[in-house]
């Protein structure tokens, strides 16, 4: 009996396998995604000032540090609430070591030197911060993360040597190279554009790469993993470690965004907000986060006047956001992208015939 | 000092696993009581017991999945006791899961791939492997051995149990194995599937020694030489198969009262 049974469940397996590889979602396999990739080339046609950094440039700074933690989430199995303050944290840095209104805290380096410091110190942040992470697993992890996050928004609140307290640090200089003021509109958005495509072609790479790979393996069954070899503890914080440059440098283009920093920035608020961010877009594939960040930078744009249009209190924008929230959330547990590839799948099964169709390799 | 003991114990040493007197306690109760064993290099042994004998304890000790309470643990002579498990699987120690223990969201070929790749080196190669990766080739070769061609691009989670039991197989067989711990392969397997695994196993090379949990007597009797019989996790009896099949005490403990 068992017999024909197993015989007859591996003919149905067979038969159902159209969907085999599920890591190919790259721009060459998505038509649309030329597209998209077209029309943010040439956006600063099209869109105003406005658009281009409130909109376009604020939705791939936030989606690149939502990234850091799609990365960590999606393919390592860790929510880590810290992203934000890891960007956070860069940002600090920048005005810190660069120059900014506040002469007596700055140091006044060059942007050229500034910035990778910013960005060295941000990863031994996030380093360290994964190291006391990887210790803890599911809702401790998320725990302890959010704790290193409201720690360092109280931190800075507290420190005026080096954060200048709750006023933050303000007229942070913006890097002027190759004849052009990164911080003009136009210029800006194409930094953040190239920073953006750079951080998720590069999680895009790795996912498929041994670290990748391992840190998926890691997230499905750390305990095999171990017997096969690895250092699961040692993957992780890696993980946490290559999340932390990509927050970091989200978070360097963040504060040359406002040119100014304060523990407004880094409160645990915006913290959840990364989450909310990632969760909505989706945290199975690298573009979640982006789709994520899109929704939720129109939202909160654009909530405040629908709100106060249809004769509600405009600050309430939050209640529409955590609305939409629920609503993907319940509708589909990997947000966006899982919303899509379901209809992916029934139009698929639609159109073609379930059988056949299976290449190897 | 006892770096000198302990190369001196590996030059002499001809055992492959040497477990003395280890004793794992849960609480107030002891899963393992004073286990005594030694494997040859290239023995291959069965651990019979009924359920809660302590056998999967052993192997979680062995692993370093868990510390024996009390008690050393050599592999090829080194004193193993307090390694991390990865630091063991490095040193040619191998072993499967009685519950598949897979990555359910890779497919095939990934799960290997990462069995190949956990045993080498440049484990945190951020470089993807090209077609002609070393590493790859063997992932190719190790597939094949275990019949899964035909499914190496497919997700874990959507293979049937008996192909998720060859993949468990498999992950053990990767790198260069000089003992393997089998819990349970034949668990649910069909009778076809059950003589492939025999085959499988039987034409191991003979330098790769195991030790393997089997319920299944024809499995189990078929690729042993040896016999080391538990209960209430104490060694109870040891000897060849056919010993161990007509002694009386066995029979009465454990063939006897297998059957419901």
């Amino acid at each position: 009996m068992s017999l024909i049974q197993e015989a007859r469940a591996r003919e149905e397996m067979l038969a159902g396998s159209v969907v085999t590889q599920p890591a190919a979602w790259s721009v060459t396999e998505q038509p649309w995604a030329w597209a998209v990739a077209a029309l943010l080339l040439i956006m600063p046609l099209i869109a105003n000032g406005f658009f281009l950094i409130e909109i376009f440039g604020t939705t791939l700074i936030l989606g690149t540090i939502a990234l850091s933690l799609m990365f960590l989430a999606g393919y390592g199995g860790m929510v880590s609430l810290m992203q934000l303050t890891i960007a956070g944290f860069a940002g600090y840095m920048v005005a810190v070591f660069g120059v900014s209104g506040n002469a007596n805290i700055s140091l006044g380096w060059p942007w050229w030197l500034a910035t990778p410091m910013a960005l060295v110190l941000a990863v031994l942040f996030g380093t360290l911060g994964g190291a006391l992470a990887v210790r803890t697993e599911g809702i401790y992890t998320i725990m302890i993360t959010l704790a290193i996050g409201a720690a360092f928004y109280y931190f800075t609140n507290q420190n005026w040597a080096i954060f200048n307290g709750h006023t933050g640090i303000n007229t942070i200089a913006t890097p002027h190279f190759l004849g052009v003021d990164w911080r003009m509109d136009i210029a800006f958005y194409y930094l953040t554009l190239a920073v953006a495509a750079l951080c998720y072609f590069a999680v895009l790479y790795l996912s498929r790469a041994p670290f990748g790979l391992a840190l998926q393996g890691v997230r499905d069954n750390p305990r095999r993993m171990a017997a096969l070899g690895f250092n699961v503890n040692a993957h992780r914080i890696a993980a946490y470690a290559f999340a932390a440059l990509i927050a970091g440098m989200a978070g360097v283009l963040q504060v040359w965004n406002y040119r100014q920093i304060s523990p407004g920035s880094v409160a645990v608020e915006r913290c959840i907000d990364i989450l909310i961010v990632a969760v909505v877009g989706g945290i199975s594939r690298p573009v979640g986060p982006y789709i994520g960040a899109f929704i939720f930078v129109i939202l909160r744009t654009f909530a405040l006047d629908f709100l106060v249009k249809v004769g509600l209190d405009g600050n309430r924008f939050r209640l529409l956001i955590g609305l939409g929230f629920l609503a993907i959330v319940f509708w589909s547990s990997d947000g966006v992208i899982g919303l899509y590839e379901r209809w992916r799948k029934r139009t698929r099964q639609e159109t073609r015939p379930p059988a056949g169709g299976h290449g190897h390799g | 000092m006892d770096r000198v003991a302990d190369r001196l114990s590996a030059l002499g040493s001809t055992a492959a696993l040497e477990l003395r007197g280890v004793t794992r306690m849960f609480g107030a109760l002891a899963a393992l009581t004073d286990v005594t064993i030694t494997v040859r290099p290239g023995e291959r042994r069965a651990v019979l017991g009924s359920n809660g004998a302590g056998k999967t304890t052993l192997f979680n000790c062995v692993t370093g999945d868990f510390l024996p309470t009390s008690g050393t643990i050599r592999f090829f002579g080194e004193d193993i006791t307090a390694f991390p498990p990865h630091e063991r699987i490095r040193r040619g120690l191998r072993r499967t899961y009685q519950i598949s223990a897979l990555f359910l969201g890779l497919t095939v070929r990934d799960n290997v791939y990462l069995a190949c790749r956990g045993v080498s080196r440049a484990r945190f190669s951020m470089l993807r492997p090209g077609v002609n990766d070393a590493l790859m080739q063997a992932t190719e070769r190790l597939i094949e051995a275990v019949h899964l061609t035909s499914v190496r691009d497919q997700l874990v989670s959507e293979l049937a149990h008996g192909q998720q039991r060859q993949l468990e197989i498999a992950l053990a067989l990767a790198g260069a194995p000089r003992f393997i711990l089998f819990d349970e392969p034949a668990a649910g397997l069909s009778p076809t599937e059950r003589r492939e695994l025999v085959a499988i196993l039987t034409s191991l090379p003979p330098h790769i020694g195991y030790i393997i949990i089997e319920h299944d007597m024809d499995v189990a009797l078929r690729v042993v030489e040896s016999v080391t019989m538990m209960h209430n996790g104490r060694i109870f009896k040891e000897g060849a198969p056919h010993e161990i099949e007509s002694d009386p005490e066995v029979q009465e403990l454990y063939l006897g009262g297998g059957h419901e």
